[in-house]
């Protein structure tokens, strides 16, 4: 597994913790929300840093008031054609002005991707064989965009009246 | 007619290149057809029983004459000659290979067109009346709306990958006829108490294989507010809608399974976050858009117009056109012309190359070189002068476009079925050709009068037939066609959902049952009632009588 944050490719500082696994005391993990909710505290205490992981299914809601301690969401996509974290992670940067890590997990694919970044996923891991040069060129290949999401791209309805934009756009 | 700025056209450019390479992916081997897929159905690219079709959106119906040539070259270039327009104002074009596909969206771009989210579960072209702007009494032009739509979901990045497909339709008029009542959302402008123009909201309504009558989720939502509150209810349906199962994804079983009540106050809640952020358009915005679409400069005719009342009188073929295929225009001295693709033995919907390029020079002549697709599959020339109609029927004419049959029995709507697509479990088009056969007589055909039929070969419904006056569902039954008949449907402002009749009868049969409810409407009619003004008074008891009569 590789991962592209920001655009470039890094060595996941982070580790998936299941459900039955001790957290080791020092680590940066990423555990389910169902254990999240159970040993909040005692995750707290023991990881050098904390993520959770919302499925598609898991609504954003429920870790509103966890955020200021989760410095990575992320957000699944079981299968490319589950669409709903697409609109979890635009609640997350714009509801919730979320400044952490969102990452994109599971069927994550090129053409998706560009997708993903105008919701305000920054972070995206990939299979290990994919080319991430190739995967950073997707990204611009369509610059232009006709509606506000969460990347602080202004729509083409403000460049073209040269309103100014919402401040909290660029988060 | 909306134009392209420079960001439209730097935009279209660059989607053009990245659908090249996808397509040179899927051909050097690195794409799989699975993950190919949905890339090629984000550009309406679909494959068929026999080869890839192509479907071109053409925004809420509207092209002009360059448009409209486009079209012919691209079906004469890289199709078999002829182009079959769509129930969603669309093109397809049915023999297209897919390493052409790329040069085909790159001629449709030199002429302010694509084929973007004509496909996929993604929200799709937004559909709207092909009388706006010409037509007396509109609150508001639709297509200014549609076209702020049209921006708004360009790949929006949020609902690319809905639960399913999902289908905006507009009307401006009291007189619906853009089948608003069945799309996942219908708009119509309406004028509030304090004299402001928004719009009602309907959600939920739909055909397929759960018909339902879309339900008024908002009476009143303000121009401003229009985008902030689509993307609420979009918002949620990507969010609770079904993806368990296909047939139960789309936003009108949400709102079936959780109660219109419980969608609004979930919509409700989400647009409390939405309305005031970045979605108010500027107004500067809408009146740019809006100044695209203002009226033409008409000229101030005097009327009734001699020569064409003498044309009327003089020519029996022309004044029948005029009485069904002639509308009414707002201007005085002009009408709008709608041009019918329903001649008998045809198939519904399909033209030549030719008689594209005829259209649009006829377009440009006598209608501003402005054209419409309707979705009963017809094309329309908006405004033109009352003077200019008998030679315009003469052109239309010349190029078999001249048939008089605008809303009556013989112009059928029927989905492609089994000749071209890969659901179908029956053929559509030769039972629409052999009902046209039956009622051939012209004189019979406007004694039956307003009479719509429609004729799906699946459940899938893109035939509509549950909104025909007469419907008609193909159905497999042990590897033979049969064909359920329902009576009853409409989709108009009074839209409703028709009512089975009885047992399927099997394709030689079709003809003959159709013939009897003709029968039975004309033995039971009263004054000029049409056939389903005569349905919602008789009710089903004798058309049902007549089909199933034992001899």
């Amino acid at each position: 597994m590789s991962l592209i944050r920001n655009g470039v490719v890094i060595d996941d500082p982070w580790i998936r913790l299941d459900d039955d696994t001790p957290a080791t005391p020092g680590t940066r993990a990423i555990v389910s929300l169902k254990r999240w909710k159970a040993e909040k505290p005692r995750l707290i205490e023991t990881l050098a840093g904390t993520g959770v992981l919302l499925k598609s299914n898991e609504a954003a809601e429920e870790i509103a008031g966890d955020l200021s301690v989760l410095e990575v969401v992320a957000v699944d996509f079981p299968a490319f054609t589950d669409g709903r974290s697409y609109s979890t992670a635009r609640i997350l940067r714009e509801r919730y002005r979320y400044l952490g890590e969102v990452r994109a997990v599971g069927d994550v694919l090129r053409d998706q991707y560009g997708f993903m970044v105008r919701c305000g996923v920054d972070a995206f891991e990939l299979a290990d064989d994919v080319d991430s040069a190739d995967w950073v060129k997707a990204v611009n290949e369509i610059p232009t965009a006709y509606q506000p999401a969460a990347d602080g791209r202004s729509p083409l309805f403000r460049i073209r009246t040269d309103t100014p934009q919402d401040a909290w756009l660029a988060y | 007619m909306y134009q392209y700025d420079q960001y439209d056209h730097a935009f279209m450019a660059n989607r053009v290149d990245q659908y090249r390479g996808q397509v040179s992916r899927r051909l050097a081997g690195d794409l799989s057809e699975d993950q190919f897929k949905p890339l090629r159905l984000m550009n309406g690219l679909y494959l068929q029983l026999h080869a890839y079709m192509l479907r071109v959106a053409i925004p809420y119906g509207t092209l002009s004459s360059g448009q409209m040539r486009k079209l012919a070259e691209i079906s004469r270039t890289y199709d078999r000659g002829y182009g079959h327009f769509t129930t969603r104002q669309n093109i397809q074009f049915n023999w297209i290979k897919l390493e052409q596909s790329p040069d085909i969206l790159a001629e449709l771009a030199s002429v302010e067109m694509h084929a973007i989210q004509t496909s996929g579960n993604t929200i799709r072209n937004t559909t709207s009346d092909p009388f706006a702007g010409a037509v007396a009494g509109e609150i508001d032009d639709p297509r200014v709306w549609c076209e702020i739509i049209r921006q708004w979901s360009t790949l929006h990045p949020e609902f690319s990958f809905l639960p399913r497909k999902f289908k905006i339709a507009v009307t401006g008029s009291e007189d619906d006829r853009a089948a608003i009542k069945v799309h996942d959302i219908g708009l119509a402008l309406r004028r509030n108490e304090a004299g402001e123009i928004g719009f009602e909201v309907l959600v939920g309504g739909g055909l397929g294989r759960t018909p339902m009558i879309g339900k008024t989720i908002r009476e009143f939502v303000s121009q401003r507010d229009l985008l902030s509150y689509l993307e609420a209810i979009l918002r949620t349906y990507n969010l609770i809608g079904r993806r368990d199962n296909k047939y139960k994804a789309r936003i009108k079983i949400m709102v079936h399974e959780l109660g219109i009540d419980e969608v609004r106050r979930q919509v409700d809640a989400e647009w409390e976050h939405l309305r005031d952020g970045a979605l108010v358009l500027p107004e500067e915005e809408i009146a740019r858009i809006r100044a695209f679409f203002a009226a033409p400069a008409f000229e101030t005719i005097e009327t009734p117009v001699r020569s064409y009342e003498v044309a009327r009188f003089e020519d029996q073929d022309f004044a029948r056109w005029t009485k069904t295929n002639v509308a009414a225009h707002r201007q005085p001295g002009y009408g709008i012309a709608v041009i019918s693709l329903k001649p008998t033995g045809g198939v519904p919907g399909d033209a030549t190359a030719e008689q594209m390029e005829k259209v649009a020079e006829l377009a440009e002549r006598y209608s501003l070189g402005e054209i419409r697709v309707t979705h009963t599959q017809n094309l329309v020339l908006p405004h033109v002068r009352l003077s200019d109609m008998h030679s315009l029927w003469q052109g239309l004419s010349d190029a078999g476009l001249g048939t008089a049959n605008i809303g009556l029995i013989s112009d059928i709507i029927a989905c492609p079925g089994l000749d071209y697509c890969a659901l179908a479990n029956t053929r559509s088009i030769p039972v629409a050709q052999r009902i046209q056969q039956r009622v051939d007589n012209i004189d019979r055909q406007h004694d039956l009068r307003e009479l719509s039929v429609k004729i799906s070969g699946c459940i899938n419904a893109c035939g509509h037939h549950h909104i025909g006056n007469i419907g008609i569902l193909g159905v497999d039954r042990r590897g033979e066609e049969y064909y359920q008949i329902t009576i009853g449907g409409r989709a108009d402002e009074n839209a409703r959902l028709g009512d089975v009749i009885g047992p399927a009868v099997s394709y030689d049969e079709v003809p003959a049952a159709v013939e009897r409810l003709l029968d039975a409407y004309v033995a039971e009619r009263k004054d000029d009632e049409t056939f389903i003004g005569t349905y919602e008074r008789v009710g089903l008891k004798p058309f049902k009588e007549a089909v199933y009569v034992t001899d």
